[in-house]
């Protein structure tokens, strides 16, 4: 069984980010980049699957700037056999990524494609949806639980009434949540042999993916300060302020 | 407000910007590593270090080790942390690849380290002791006791510990009493008293090796009749596996003020009989065998201090931050919103003399690692002789400095935290108490002060003091060429004169008395201990310039340039300039303290 892993570079979780002065982005010019935890816990998930027999191959991909290839270095690390990179330097959005995705999908046919339910930066939550839509692919997300029996694969799911398991055919997609799994770190021999595993790179148009964001940011800003609080003397002063001042009743 | 562990644009700086640790790719010996190889070495150090090290930091200080008469015990989680360092690899990692090493840089593993001792220095303390004892005997052991030993410290079956001072003697080695009788299987029987041994004992690992200095019976009086031995508490048959305890006995443990988890024990070697003892090397030359690990234990003394000073500044920084308090002298409107502590100016001062302490202490520690690494794989026979060689003469200065200004720094952290600085609900206090240990062991100040005055300026015919002299030159004539920090080379170069000048006048003077000559040798290193700190400031304030001259530069990077230049003039204003009142009283031989008699107090 051949599983394909996602993995996004992003802004470490550590890294407290800032808006630039200019309102145009946040700053993130030098600040230390790593593995979305997300798709640790997906890479994690794929490693236990190949260490249980049940995997045969992982590949690991990444889409992003040239630099990306060190996050498909890291899952390589951490047990994957090869990489894929699709290089670019576009801001790459959900859609985007998706179709990338599928068009390795066709040419892979993997059984499995585990990705993050969402990178810690975009926070969308959209990329494993939408390739569920675009490849027709059965998906379980927010996965607390993957077990893969008889071709298929049965997914729990945390979802707000409590968890939810879903028994479906492959190839199917997965995308994790936090409780899945803990991630290993990489030992440095692993983190040596990783320099050795293949890693083919691509660009979206070799994929016949126009990659042009179709979301644009028009500022970002940090979130207004908290004014201090007033006392009211009543209800009736407190349900007048709400109702005309905050406006929200 | 959890700690953050050290600062990771500050150490891809000190490595990539301020060192130039990408040209290590360069040599025949990194040619298969690569910066992503460094980074993700990195990586995983500090996640080892965030998981399985910060986690227990507190809890190792609150549930200290203690001993039934048979066993240490210890909290679970230094067992955790010493496994996970171990599965990872770090204690293998600078080995070469036929030795399952990875090859990997002196530097890379040093900066690696920083994160397992800011997260913890007590637990750090046995990897960083294992570390030690395992270079000592793969440089100065026999091949066989090497095969015997080196497998199992390297996968971390085995620790090690380093065991010279003994209940009578500490600063002076050349007076201990633990002897040496040859047997007649060609090993030695130990016995005698050690006391302050960390890591003596434990309930971490299946072995310990201990590193026993002692006197072979019969032997030259004082330094030159001291020799090395391995020294196991358990003995090891040849094909490696584990036979009897040997004749090694936890006699008790030490009770710290703080590096609490780190057991401090008083070792009894020889009451039955004798303790199985293997000589290191060649008999009498024990002591300059140790001084490989002592002077690898120096950088990494100096480090560990630099790094407590820095988690505390990184926790006072983000509490300055967010704690408000009191308004500016300039505000009289007593209903407007309270200011965070660090608007205030006194605190920045704090803030900002913590960082100048803790940057430049770290800078300076990485220096030297660097120095280290070149002269073990530097091109050519002059780089590695000049490496050493310079090395050797700021080893003083790169122990004490930050183990006096990182201490400075926590003391700093509990100030700006004010009350809740005292108090153990927060971790700043106990920063304060670990790093109270590092102006001790290894050498106390005055120690140093002994060597850097009596041997180390004038060894060589004062090669390392050349050396030293040529490379702030150096920097001196580069800085000048800027104007921003044309200021600074200016003083930098009054302060080498300062330095130059007083230490001729103290050498000069040395044959007059040595008593007097050498009374006020702590200062003197103090006095060289900021002016190095000074010259790696303003190393640091040249990178910080280029950096901002970059076209592309952004507004967080020049931020953190800024930061810099401006902890470099700290420096250089408020703090080097007590050199002068130093080298007074140095040059005019003062000798208030000296003259001070016993019966006056
Ligand atoms: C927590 C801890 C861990 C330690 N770990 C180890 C270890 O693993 N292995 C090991 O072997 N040792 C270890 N030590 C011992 C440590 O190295 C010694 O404590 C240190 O060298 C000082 O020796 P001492 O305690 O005997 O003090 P002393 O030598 O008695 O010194 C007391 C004071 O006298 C001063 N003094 C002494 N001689 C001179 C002189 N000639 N000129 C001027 N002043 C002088 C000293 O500077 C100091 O201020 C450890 C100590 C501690 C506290």
């Amino acid at each position: 069984m051949k599983i394909l892993v996602a993995v996004k570079r992003v802004v470490d979780y550590n890294v407290k980010v800032r808006p630039k002065s200019d309102g145009t982005d946040v700053d993130i010019a030098n600040v230390k980049m790593s593995i979305n935890p997300f798709c640790e816990i997906a890479v994690e998930e794929a490693v236990r699957l190949k260490e249980k027999g049940v995997a045969t191959e992982i590949i690991a991909i990444s889409m992003g700037p040239k630099q990306a290839q060190e996050q498909v270095r890291t899952a390589l690390a951490l047990g994957a056999d090869r990489g894929i990179l699709v290089e670019s330097d576009e801001d790459l959005q959900p859609l985007a990524i998706a179709k990338m995705l599928k068009a390795i999908v066709e040419k892979e046919s993997p059984d499995l494609v585990i990705l993050g339910k969402q990178a810690i930066d975009g926070d969308n939550n959209q990329t494993g949806q939408m390739l569920g839509a675009l490849t027709s692919m059965p998906q379980g997300t927010f996965a607390s639980e993957v077990n893969v029996a008889d071709g298929r694969v049965s997914v729990t799911r945390e979802i707000d009434g409590g968890l939810q398991t879903v028994n479906l055919s492959l190839p199917a997609i997965v995308t994790t949540d936090l409780r899945l799994n803990e991630p290993r770190y990489a030992s440095l021999p692993n983190i040596m042999k990783a320099k050795r595993k293949p890693m083919d790179t691509f660009t979206p148009e070799d994929l016949g993916v126009d990659a042009t964001p179709r979301v644009k940011t028009l500022s970002v800003e940090p979130p207004a300060e908290r004014k201090a609080g007033i006392k009211v003397a009543d209800v009736a002063e407190l349900v007048d302020k709400l109702k005309n001042e905050a406006k929200v009743i | 407000m959890t700690t953050r562990l050290l600062n990771d644009r500050d150490i891809e700086f000190m490595l990539y910007e301020f060192l130039d640790t990408e040209n290590l790719l360069k040599r025949s010996r990194y040619q298969e590593h690569s910066r992503e190889v460094f980074n993700a070495t990195l990586d995983t150090a500090k996640v080892i270090a965030e998981k399985y090290f910060a986690e227990h930091n507190a809890k190792g200080d609150a549930n200290e080790p203690t001993f039934d008469g048979e066993k240490v015990h210890q909290i679970p989680e230094t067992k955790e942390a010493w496994d996970a360092f171990a599965e990872a690899g770090f204690l293998a990692a600078h080995y070469d690849f036929e030795d399952e090493g990875m090859q990997m840089p002196e530097i890379i593993l040093r900066a690696s380290m920083a994160y397992f001792t800011a997260a913890n220095v007590a637990t750090s303390a046995y990897p960083f002791l294992s570390l030690g004892v395992a270079n000592l005997i793969h440089s100065f052991a026999s091949e066989e006791h090497k095969a015997r030993f080196l497998p199992p410290m390297k996968d971390g079956r085995f620790s090690g510990t380093m065991a010279l001072t003994e209940p009578g003697q500490g600063s002076a080695l050349a007076d201990i009493k633990t002897y040496a009788e040859p047997a007649k299987d060609g090993t030695y029987r130990i016995f005698g008293q050690k006391m302050f041994i960390s890591g003596g004992d434990q309930s971490i690992t299946s072995n310990i090796l201990h590193m026993v200095l002692a006197k072979i019976k019969g032997a030259p009086a004082g330094v030159k009749g001291i020799s090395l031995f391995i020294c196991p508490k358990v003995l090891v048959n040849e094909d490696g596996s584990l036979g009897e305890r040997n004749d090694v006995a936890l006699a008790g443990l030490l009770h710290k003020m703080g590096y609490r988890n780190t057991t401090s024990t008083v070792l009894s070697f020889g009451e039955n009989g004798g303790a199985v003892g293997y000589l290191v090397g060649e008999p009498h030359k024990g002591l300059s065998y140790m001084f490989q690990m002592m002077n690898e234990a120096r950088i990494g003394v100096g480090m560990g201090a630099a790094l407590l000073g820095y988690q505390g500044f990184n926790y006072s920084l983000d509490y300055a931050r967010e704690r408000p308090q009191g308004r500016l002298p300039s505000t009289r409107d007593p209903e407007s919103k309270q200011i965070s502590i660090i608007q205030h100016a006194d605190v920045r001062r704090m803030l900002l003399a913590q960082k100048s302490y803790v940057e430049g202490g770290m800078a300076m520690c990485l220096y030297a690692s660097s120095l280290f690494e070149d002269s073990q794989t530097g091109e050519t026979e002059e780089i590695r002789k000049e490496a050493i060689t310079l090395l050797d003469l700021i080893t003083p200065m790169v122990k004490s400095w930050p183990s006096a200004y990182g201490l400075k720094a926590n003391e700093l952290a509990i100030q700006v935290l004010g009350g809740s600085g005292y108090i153990r609900e927060y971790p700043v206090e106990q920063y304060y108490r670990d790093n109270r240990l590092n102006p001790i062991h290894e050498g106390t100040d005055a120690i140093h002060g002994l060597d850097l005055l009596g041997r180390k300026v004038t060894m060589d015919n004062g090669a390392g003091y050349k050396l030293f002299n040529k490379a702030l030159a150096t920097t001196i004539a580069e800085a000048r060429e800027q104007s921003s920090l044309a200021e600074f080379a200016e003083q930098l170069e009054s302060a080498l004169n300062t330095l130059n000048t007083v230490t001729s006048t103290l050498l000069n003077k040395l044959p007059e008395g040595i008593d007097e000559g050498m009374a006020n040798a702590t200062i003197y290193l103090d006095l060289f201990g900021r002016v190095f700190a000074s010259w790696i400031w303003l190393k640091q304030a040249m990178t910080a310039t280029q950096g901002l001259a970059k076209a592309d530069v952004q507004e967080n990077d020049r931020n953190f340039y800024q930061g810099k230049l401006q902890a470099n003039r700290y420096y250089f204003e408020w703090e080097l300039p007590h050199i002068e009142t130093q080298a007074n009283l140095l040059m005019s031989h003062n000798l208030t303290t000296f003259e001070m008699q016993d019966a006056w107090f």
